[in-house]
């Protein structure tokens, strides 16, 4: 029953991660817990009374972000059936079966103030602009582990299943363009200005406008996202209920914010390197038990064991 | 006929001499501005009738047309433009001087009509060269006056000052360099290499994209700025398929699937008869021949051959398809989802079953292999009767 050198430190070291990875994970916590607002968030309005589904957005979008394009359906046709690794903008059509009135949906990434996908983010591949808001994307750091897809209620970030190193896709309002000081791709082709760019507070005092012009006109007189899910910077008008073109009732508490201790047992991948360091451990113990048990059959015996 | 070493006369000059009504000019200006709305400098202007000032300016330039391998189909594409008609074009506009199949002299009178409008022109005129010219064996499967036509060509662009290969046997090679390619045909700019040579390829070309040329030429001495492939970028700019009047069916998916079937009566899009529309650079879908609104082939239900581009027409067969390089969306809508991540109880119910039963599976499984004491039990056995065995076994 005698260890050797190198089974002791291994077995040292597979016992110790768990618990190191356990205390590291609440101190790393402890420094992000309220996300900064962004100085001077700026955002999007689109207004789907306005949108006549012209579609220009789309290539547009495709064009500006470099995008292949999704000829999936019929090997003609741009026409992708939802956000994808090659759509980051799309538009949609709500077309009820009775006679209620249809309309069109413009989805792209939602900037949330405080947004889900950031908080799940392992490895901060996204990040929260601190000048702007938008919520950007590092591809160095992505790991392709699909948190942020799991985590966004939009279900905007979209995974790039035909990699072989896959990340994952999702719109960062034209960041570069921004940078160089043009509007986003999308709300500069929109023929009827359906879709519009500016600061969130400009929009919002905006949108307000326009439903006090036409107080029947748009649903329940209000406009989504000035506190959905704590507030997004693409805001929506519309004269058809949210939950019909897409937009799910979040409440108004951030996400984040629901998911107190959630988001930190994955924060650095923890909970998973955890149990597979437990499940490491466990192995290791049964393999050095077993070994044990081996040895002392081979000396009560005079055999080796036959197992 | 006579040939005078005078300079020759302006177009305005010499259509006011012969009475040719100043409203046709404009009409023709007209077509003209439509056939070349940007890149040519006689006709970037505000109105037809700047245009006509302009080329009313020009001396008339003087043309000389020679013909290989070819069908005649782009003369026929000059003789039927009705603005200006065939008369019109050869004595008022331009100087038609040599054209074997419009010139009434033949033979020994016909060479030297050409050699002698070579000489009175020598470096100024404009060579018009229509269909392929045959190199293979020393170029004899083609021969003008018993002299190869390779060896005509020569000579004569050598005294050229523009050369306009019309068509696209000219332009390379065309429908007699098609596989096999018997003659060895080749376009002209194989042949003439140390000369610009200006391709106008189709089959036929639109008759107003060479008269701008020679226009350009004749008024500016300048030629108009070209592609890779040595075509006019002002006519050769557009693709068939983003100007096509039938675009709407297919970004609706209407499609044509046979000659003659309901969609094909009904206009529908060409593009699965092999219309290579997608690929095909060409004014065709917004310049129709012989001023005739859908007189161009789309526009009378045949799919387009791409006869513009040298690797499509003769080249790929007709009902192939091309590749859409530049796919933009259709006109349909994809449906907002509402209800993605339910679960319903049905569908719970049908996971619980199948999940206990694999469940339950394995625990009987599991029961069937020997527990730990059964296992050393037997191997305690074992060793006892092998030890009996043979009580003599050095033990290892």
């Amino acid at each position: 029953m005698e260890l050797t050198r190198r089974e002791a430190l291994l077995g040292v070291v597979s016992r110790c991660v768990p618990v190191a990875a356990a205390l590291a994970v609440p101190a790393a916590e402890a420094a992000e817990e309220t996300p900064s607002q962004p100085k001077a968030p700026v955002g999007m309005l689109y207004d789907a009374t306005l949108c006549i589904g012209c579609k220009a957005c789309v290539v547009a979008c495709a064009e500006a972000n470099d995008l292949p394009r999704d000829v999936s359906l019929d090997g003609l046709h741009q026409a992708p059936e939802d956000l994808n690794a090659f759509t980051k903008n799309i538009i949609k059509l709500y077309k009820p079966t009775d006679n209620s009135p249809d309309s069109f949906v413009k989805q792209q990434c939602m900037h949330c103030l405080d947004p889900a996908c950031v908080a799940a983010c392992p490895f901060k591949a996204l990040w929260k602009n601190d000048a702007n808001g938008l919520v950007a994307w590092e591809p160095s750091r992505c790991i392709g582990c699909r948190y942020c897809e799991i985590a966004c209620p939009y279900h905007v970030p979209k995974f790039e299943w035909d990699r072989i190193n896959p990340k994952i896709v999702k719109c960062e309002l034209c960041r570069p363009r921004l940078a160089k000081g043009y509007e986003p791709a999308c709300t500069s082709v929109c023929p009827t200005h359906a879709v519009i760019f500016g600061p969130r507070e400009d929009l919002l005092h905006k949108a307000k406008e326009r439903i006090e012009q036409s107080p029947n006109k748009y649903f329940e007189n209000r406009v989504y996202g000035e506190h959905e899910a704590g507030g997004t910077q693409v805001l929506y008008l519309s004269h058809v209920p949210f939950e019909d073109i897409g937009l799910p009732s979040l409440g108004t508490e951030p996400i984040p914010a629901r998911l107190k201790w959630q988001k930190r047992i994955y924060k650095f991948l923890a909970l998973p390197l955890l149990m597979y360091a437990v499940l490491a451990s466990v192995m290791k113990k049964n393999w050095i038990d077993h070994r044990k048990e081996m040895l002392e059959e081979e000396r009560r015996t005079g055999l080796r064991p036959q197992l | 006929m006579t040939w005078s070493r005078k300079p020759k006369p302006t177009v305005a000059a010499h259509l006011k001499r012969c009475g040719v009504p100043r409203r046709d000019f404009l009409q023709f200006c007209t077509q003209l501005m439509v056939a070349a709305p940007w890149g040519l400098a006689i006709t970037e202007k505000a109105t037809a009738a700047e245009v006509a000032r302009e080329i009313g300016q020009a001396r008339r330039p003087s043309v000389i047309w020679l013909h290989f391998q070819d069908c005649t189909g782009c003369s026929e594409t000059l003789l039927r433009t009705s603005k200006p008609d065939l008369a019109d074009l050869i004595l008022h506009v331009i100087s038609l001087d040599y054209h074997e199949t419009l010139m009434a002299a033949c033979g020994h009178q016909a060479e030297a009509a050409l050699s002698q409008a070579v000489r009175n022109n020598a470096g100024k005129f404009v060579l018009v060269v229509e269909g392929s010219i045959p190199t293979k064996d020393q170029g004899i499967y083609m021969k003008l006056a018993g002299r190869p036509a390779l060896n005509v060509l020569q000579d004569v662009a050598a005294q050229a000052g523009a050369i306009i290969a019309i068509g696209s046997c000219a332009s390379w090679g065309g429908i007699p360099s098609a596989d096999p390619n018997p003659t060895g045909a080749v376009g002209v700019d194989e042949i003439i290499r140390n000369k610009p040579v200006i391709n106008l390829p189709g089959c036929p070309p639109n008759p107003y994209t060479l008269l701008g040329v020679v226009f350009q030429y004749a008024r500016k001495g300048t030629l108009p700025e070209l592609d890779e492939l040595h075509r006019p970028k002002f006519a050769y700019d557009r693709v068939i398929h983003d100007h096509c009047p039938r675009r709407a069916h297919f970004d609706a998916g209407r499609f044509v699937m046979q000659y003659g079937d309901e969609g094909h009566r009904h206009g529908w899009c060409l593009y699965k008869l092999g219309c290579k529309g997608p690929d095909t650079h060409a004014g065709c879908s917004t310049r129709h021949f012989n001023e005739i609104p859908d007189v161009w082939p789309i526009g009378i239900g045949a799919p387009c051959i791409g006869c513009t581009e040298k690797h499509l027409a003769f080249r790929v067969p007709l009902f192939e398809q091309v590749p859409i390089h530049d796919a933009t969306p259709p006109d349909t809508y994809p449906p907002v989802h509402t209800t993605t991540g339910s679960i319903s109880a049905p569908g719970v119910a049908v996971v619980s079953v199948i999940g206990g039963a694999l469940g339950g599976a394995a625990w009987v499984a599991a029961r069937r292999f020997r527990s730990e004491e059964e296992t050393a039990s037997i191997i305690k056995a074992n060793l006892q009767s092998s030890q009996k065995d043979n009580p003599n076994e050095e033990v290892r």
